[in-house]
């Protein structure tokens, strides 16, 4: 698994009424294996920020490493899953869709079956192989998606919201499942969410940003043991304090952080 | 597809409604209003078309049309369905031809005929040319809007996955504009269709069913011309129903990527 390095990064996108900075000078180090979540009002730039580690977009300025190589526009050594549902191939078999990226790849047929059926089997759909995703339900299509990054084990997956479209109990099941995923294969993944209360479950360490333009605001190691209880006084005490820091003042009292350890600022 | 209950009423309904339009029309004939060799009755109809049918010049008729209908229907398959996809992907491609298709378009394609047959003669070359000019624009069309249409997401999808400009083209282009070509492929076939029987009235010689329509004309057969009518509706609602339904049946519906309608 590799670690990210995002240094000096900013982005400047050309709109008709003049340069807007959607990035402005952002370093943010990921550890191999580490569960970071990006938070944010929306227009932060969170979503620009996973783009161009993905390699969708080219910074202005900085670079981002992954391992030790610089990121030149997409590569298989990351998997990415968006927020919205058609992101499958609609005419691919979740089976079909899970093998892409090894026929990409050249991986013979029975090998990549084998494969994709095994991802499957890691996100609980090995009955639905044969399914297309018109059939499936979104919180499956969108477990179809995690498996399909996952599958050509890419070291690195990068997250878009995945969950956000999904109902809450559903969405629910779907963190505890990607907690679960993630223990088992030890990706590494940087996941942005809006969902105080999810980015609390999965992280290892959050990054708060604010908007206008798109910077860090501060770092939040979320220290819980895992699997965490979202009972939990801990768990209620972590999102206030990360709440706080989203700028929510009234959701968060004068309480002592108890979960963070130490707060660094970028 | 299985026969459900819904789907009988269908064809019952279907079935009704062309029965009234036989009855209506076979009134008429018996009624005497017009001379009985201009409006044959439909069984004196039904009789030649069995006749025609039987000694075998039926169908040779309709091998030579659908010989026709397909050299032409595949020619602008093999140029529209590319072009319209270099004019989505490819912004110069799209300057150039566009002013050109929007030029031709409204030009009815039996228009062309009589300058063909100047530049060509009669026979097979001005009719496929002709249904050729009538099948291409539809594919053109259809085949652009498709590829413009396909979820720009599958792109980044595919791309993440490794996916080359070949990749992309065969697994990820075609079939996301799958809807959209296969409309373009039915559209392109009912063109070619019309346009032929035309192009046969005033091109063809000796074969075919519209040169046979034409032919009859003056011998005053109007008991062939119906019969050979009857064949084109036939053939024409044949693969209509049955070539494009299914391929839309085993591909865009299966996938979800259009929805059946409901009765």
């Amino acid at each position: 698994m590799s670690d990210i390095e995002i240094r000096d990064v900013s982005l400047v996108y050309d709109t008709p009424s003049g340069p807007v900075q959607a990035i402005d000078n952002t370093s943010i180090r990921i550890a191999a294996s580490e569960f970071l979540c990006i938070v944010g009002p929306s227009g932060c730039g969170k979503s620009t920020l996973l783009n161009l580690v993905a390699g969708f977009l080219s910074p202005t300025r900085g670079e981002i490493r992954i391992g030790d190589k610089p990121v030149t526009g997409h590569g298989m050594d990351r998997g990415v899953v968006f927020q919205d549902f058609a992101q499958l191939f609609p005419w691919r078999t979740a089976l079909g869709n899970v093998t892409f990226g090894l026929e990409m790849k050249g991986v013979a047929r029975d090998e990549r079956e084998k494969i994709a059926l095994s991802h499957l089997a890691l996100v609980k759909l090995e009955k639905f192989a044969h399914s297309y995703p018109h059939h499936l339900s979104g919180g499956m299509q969108q477990r179809v998606a995690i498996a399909r990054a996952l599958a050509y084990n890419p070291s690195v997956l990068l997250m878009d919201e995945p969950f956000a479209a999904l109902d809450a109990l559903t969405r629910d099941a779907m963190q505890r499942l990607l907690a679960e995923v993630w223990r088992a294969t030890r990706k590494t993944v940087v996941y942005v969410t809006h969902n105080v209360a999810e980015a609390v479950y999965l992280a290892d360490r959050v990054v708060v940003m604010t908007p206008h333009p798109g910077r860090v605001k501060i770092e939040l190691p979320i220290a819980l043991p895992r699997p965490r209880d979202p009972l939990s006084v801990e768990f209620l005490q972590c999102q206030k304090d990360l709440l706080r820091h989203l700028g929510s003042e009234t959701a968060a009292a004068d309480a002592p952080e108890i979960c963070i350890d130490n707060v660094t600022k970028p | 597809m299985t026969a459900s209950p819904e789907r009988w009423r269908m064809i019952g309904r279907a079935t009704a409604t062309l029965l009234a339009a036989a009855a209506f029309y076979e009134t008429v004939a018996q009624s005497g209003i017009f001379p009985g060799v201009l409006v044959p009755t439909l069984p004196k109809v039904g009789h030649t078309l069995v006749n025609l049918l039987g000694d075998g010049t039926m169908l040779r008729h309709v091998f030579y049309t659908l010989v026709r209908v397909m050299c032409g229907f595949a020619f602008a398959i093999m140029v529209g369905l590319p072009l319209g996809i270099l004019m989505a992907r490819i912004r110069a491609v799209e300057n150039f031809v566009m002013p050109l298709a929007s030029a031709l378009m409204p030009i009815p394609s039996l228009a062309w005929v009589p300058v063909f047959i100047l530049w060509f003669g009669l026979g097979d070359t001005v009719t496929i040319l002709i249904v050729f000019y009538a099948a291409m624009f539809p594919m053109l069309l259809n085949t652009w809007t498709g590829v413009r249409a396909v979820n720009p997401l599958w792109l980044r999808a595919a791309g993440a996955m490794g996916a080359d400009e070949g990749a992309l083209f065969w697994k990820v282009i075609i079939p996301g504009a799958s809807p959209f070509i296969i409309t373009g492929l039915r559209q392109a076939f009912q063109r070619s269709w019309i346009a032929v029987v035309g192009a046969e009235m005033l091109a063809a010689s000796d074969w075919g069913l519209g040169w046979v329509i034409f032919d009859a004309k003056e011998f005053l057969n109007a008991d062939v011309m119906m019969a050979s009518l009857t064949v084109i509706g036939g053939i024409g609602y044949a693969f209509e129903r049955l070539v494009f339904g299914s391929l839309e049946r085993v591909t865009v519906l299966r996938w979800g990527m259009v929805r059946a309608t409901k009765g």
